[in-house]
């Protein structure tokens, strides 16, 4: 019933083409279409922040966005990060310092923190609340992020 | 035994998973020819249907089928009810009214089901739903605590004389005497507003139907799955083994997750047999808002009765409770209320009433507190209305009044939510009000900081307020656990994890009792195919209950292992360690076998046995206490009110608290944290609002305040105490809801001494800008 669009998204350095309904959410097309699952979505309202990607190196919210709107573009999710076996020093860092519980809004976290630290590489405790500040939790009352966001910070420094 | 992991914090074992995107959330399930389901809701609050048509949406396109009410035929019913009425209360009067999965002649609250649509995905699914017609007679909407239950008021249960869904009253001792023998007495109307669970992820189901094996897999995102299991498989007709019902990963709980005979577990089992083909239907956040269960919103009137001295003498408290459009989850919610009302101080006579009230809104269950902050609330701000009475300091009047480490364990007489006679087991009081006193620096604050801060236009005020928290009630958990082939244990339970930590915790205290390393542990919650028996996470019971019963089985297991063992090694057992994976004659460490080889051994395939043996390196256990353990805690905070804006800014937040042992103190501060950011959320953000006809004006994160992060203070300081409990062998207490209890209690407290009004007392639960910047008005210009 719907006309179908050609898509070429780079997800996590592979380039998927693929013919997408125009109303297809960015956040479907990333867990459903390609079954890259470990990015969430919360309330489809571009509230929550369980779902944030980046696009083109700048954190967006997957579930407010067409998957046309992105064609051409560069993502990443978090399955760009580490690996079970060898995790990113952000993602050491959460575990370190306890900043998860469910995990459900965690990958939010993560890109949010990607794109932070690469802007600055050493904040304080201040600038690194504020920089998760659009990032809900209900797990953990934020203290345990934003002590993960400086260490995460420590351990890419000694890298 | 050496305990290298009970009271140690350690990494969690889950959290590679998680952080890697490679846990299995309830979205995560697409199974082969699944299709999709789409909820139709209703709009009005209060009405009668008299046609739902259905006719255009299953015309459409990819439209698989639509079904009402009338559709299930004799398979729709109300219920059951989730928990049984308060019958051993004497005199309790309850009218079930059992949630019903969709609307069949009637609509109670707005956002209730009035259609399913499934198709072949959720766009299309949805589409359809615009397409359903739904024609009504509109009825008068009742959503007022106190005129639902007025002579006038619209039924919204015809078969019942008004809308009273319960009244419970109970008594200790005796008010009447209380107020005789009072110098003065207090008294408040308090309200306490109402709060979403708000979990991240939000509810869903997944069900496939194998009718070649009649095995019916269902993955749910339910805090209960056994309870669940049980019903699913009476309705359908099916044995309890022919219904595995499967625990994902689950993205928080916080109680609106434990409620079952709703729409998804009702009707999509159905559906997915009828069509003989997978279904998911998974919540969106607006549904979450609107028809999963909330809580709080009761309306209390309370009375203290004191000495001049400030000693209670009685407590009175007549309360009013809101459970929405039906009573499923029972009297849960108030009886916590009544119950934690009188369980920090000596109240020697104590009357309370609850009368529950239907409502044309969304059902009311327990949202992380479950009628503990209502009790707390009450209680606490009774003691500050006594001590502007009687011109104590709010310190001072919970000091003389606090109940002593000598008064414990203490029979309340007040029946709780587990329908035992209350009995807090164990705790320490005056430690925990000390503690934290001493480490907020009140005093200094009184006499130096405050003064200095109003002297520079500045308005920061302190709070100091106790709460408890019943924890771990019955009647039971189970857990198997088995020492496996490859010498690795295996910890199996139909507990249900939200996020608590259990694949770490619970996997300590196998690892202590049975000399392996915490990461060769390998945890199961939630499955019935893999253990079949479970009540639900509710109550903070998870970690004291399955806990224990862990703790029993493991050391089931390691009794075997070591019988054989001494078999196998020719050494009595009294001469065997069991560490590092494999069991070894005490002087003679080369001599030895390891766990593995041991559970290989322990299933012989040739010759015979003793009369009783039973194979495997395998238990099970249950646990079930008496009663529940008592938690405990005293929480303060310095808070700074912007007299321009209103709003808030926490300096400190000092919590003493006290959960028996812990078994990870990192996992306990978790908790911790995210019990205190849900408390300050419902003090001063969160808000559900219903307006005049009955329509939630907060049905998303637009409108409901989500507390973030730069909304909690810098650090939460933690005071650990320790009163273990005396009812399980680990002294074991549960902390999930510690947090969430006293701070609107709190926070009220230190916005009133903020501003240092005279005649100021908040008497709501929550408060935002625009009230504080009123009061700061009045503080002005007093």
């Amino acid at each position: 019933m719907t006309q179908k669009v050609k898509v070429a998204i780079t997800v996590n350095g592979t380039l998927y083409e693929r013919e997408v309904e125009p109303r297809l959410l960015l956040s479907d097309f990333i867990r459903h279409e390609l079954g890259l699952k470990g990015t969430h979505v919360g309330c489809e309202h571009g509230l929550c922040g369980a779902c944030t990607v980046l696009i083109d190196g700048h954190t967006a919210r997957s579930c407010t966005l067409f998957t046309v709107m992105v064609d051409g573009s560069d993502i990443k999710t978090v399955e760009s990060l580490g690996t079970m076996e060898e995790m990113h020093p952000i993602q050491e860092a959460f575990s370190e310092v306890h900043a998860l519980q469910c995990g459900f809004c965690t990958p939010g976290f993560l890109m949010t923190t990607v794109e932070f630290l690469e802007g600055n590489p050493n904040p304080t405790a201040e600038e690194a609340r504020e920089a998760i500040d659009g990032n809900f939790c209900r797990c953990t009352g934020y203290e345990n992020i934003v002590e993960a966001v400086q260490l995460a910070a420590k351990k890419m420094a000694a890298h | 035994m050496a305990e290298k992991y009970v009271g140690k914090s350690i990494k969690r074992n889950e959290d590679r998973r998680l952080l890697t995107g490679n846990s299995t959330f309830i979205d995560d399930i697409n199974l082969p020819g699944m299709l999709h389901v789409a909820i139709k809701r209703s709009d009005f609050a209060h009405a009668k249907i008299n046609k739902i048509d259905v006719e255009k949406a299953k015309a459409l396109p990819g439209v698989v089928a639509v079904y009402t009410a009338e559709d299930l035929g004799d398979y729709w019913r109300p219920g059951p009810l989730q928990v049984p009425p308060p019958s051993v209360i004497k005199g309790a009067i309850f009218n079930a009214r059992p949630l019903e999965c969709i609307a069949k002649h009637k609509i109670r609250f707005s956002g209730e089901p009035v259609a399913v649509v499934v198709a072949e995905n959720r766009y299309i699914a949805e589409d359809a739903l615009d397409l359903i017609d739904l024609d009504v007679e509109i009825l008068p909407y009742v959503g007022d605590l106190e005129k639902t239950v007025a002579p006038d008021a619209p039924l919204i249960h015809e078969d019942l004389e008004s809308n009273l869904a319960a009244d419970v009253v109970q008594e200790v001792g005796s008010w009447e005497k209380a107020v005789a023998e009072a110098d003065v007495v207090v008294k408040k109307r308090l309200l306490v507003n109402r709060v979403a669970g708000a979990a991240l992820e939000n509810r869903g189901i997944v069900v496939n139907w194998d009718s070649n094996l009649s095995l019916l897999t269902v993955w749910a995102t339910t805090q209960g799955p056994i309870p669940m299991r049980n019903s699913i498989a009476k309705y359908l007709g099916l044995l309890e083994n022919q219904v595995r019902l499967i625990n994902p990963a689950i993205g928080g709980g916080f109680g609106p997750k434990i409620m079952s005979s709703q729409i998804d577990d009702v009707v999509i089992p159905w559906i997915a047999m009828k069509l003989k083909r997978p279904v998911k239907w998974i919540e969106d956040r607006r549904e979450n808002f609107l028809a999963t269960t909330s809580e709080r919103d009761q309306l209390h009137y309370a009375e203290i009765a004191l000495k001049k001295d400030g000693t209670i003498l009685g407590v009175k408290d007549i309360f009013y409770h809101n459970t929405g459009a039906y009573n499923p989850y029972g009297m849960t919610v108030p009886l916590n209320t009544q119950a934690h009302t009188v369980s920090n101080y000596r109240v020697p006579n104590f009357l309370t009433e609850i009368k529950m009230v239907f409502t044309n809104q969304m059902v009311v269950t327990p949202v992380r507190g479950a009628g503990r902050p209502q009790g707390v609330f009450v209680m606490e701000r009774l003691l500050d209305a006594a001590a502007d009475e009687l011109g104590m300091d709010k310190a001072e009047i919970r000091r003389i009044n606090l109940l002593q480490p000598e008064d414990f364990p203490l029979r309340t007489g007040i029946i709780g939510q587990d329908f035992v006679e209350g009995v807090l087991d164990s705790g320490n009081y005056p430690y925990a009000l000390e503690q934290t006193y001493e480490k907020i620096e009140y005093e200094k604050f009184k006499k130096e900081i405050q003064p200095k801060a109003r002297a520079e236009g500045k308005y920061k005020g302190i709070g100091i307020t106790m709460f408890t928290e019943g924890t771990a009630v019955g009647p039971y958990e189970g857990c198997k656990v088995l020492v496996g082939v490859t010498g690795k244990v295996s910890v199996v339970t139909a507990y249900s994890n939200q996020g608590q930590g259990h694949y770490t915790t619970f996997a300590q205290i196998a690892a202590d009792n049975l000399g392996v390393k915490v990461t060769d542990v390998d945890v199961v919650t939630g499955d019935s195919g893999q253990w079949s028996w479970g009540v639900g996470a509710f109550a903070s019971r998870g970690i004291t209950l399955v806990g224990t019963a862990i703790h029993n089985a493991s050391l089931k297991v390691r009794e075997k292992a070591l019988n054989l063992a001494s078999k196998l090694l020719e050494t009595p057992v009294d001469e065997l360690e069991m560490e590092d994976g494999v069991v070894r004659v005490a002087d003679m460490p080369e001599k030895f076998i390891s766990l593995g080889d041991l559970a290989m051994r322990s299933n012989p395939t040739r010759g015979t046995v003793e009369p009783g043996m039973e194979p495997g390196l395998e238990a099970a256990s249950y646990y079930g206490p008496p009663h529940g353990a008592t938690g405990f805690g005293c929480l303060a905070m310095i808070v700074d009110v912007d007299p321009e804006t209103g709003k808030i800014k926490i300096d400190r937040l000092v919590v003493t608290d006290d959960c028996g042992q812990p078994v990870n103190p990192m996992v306990v501060d978790g908790q911790l944290h995210g019990g205190l950011q849900m408390g300050i959320g419902e003090a001063f953000y969160e808000n559900l609002v219903y307006d005049d006809y009955g329509q939630l004006v907060t049905a998303s994160f637009m409108d409901y305040l989500f507390p973030q992060a730069t909304d909690m203070p810098d650090k939460f300081e933690i005071i650990h105490s320790q009163t273990k409990s005396p009812l399980n062998p680990l002294g074991i207490k549960g902390v999930g809801e510690a947090g969430a209890i006293a701070p609107p209690a709190c926070m009220m407290q230190a916005f009133e001494d903020a501003l240092g009004l005279k005649d100021m007392f908040i008497t709501e639960s929550s408060i935002n800008p625009s009230k504080l910047y009123h009061y700061v008005q009045k503080a002005k210009s007093a």
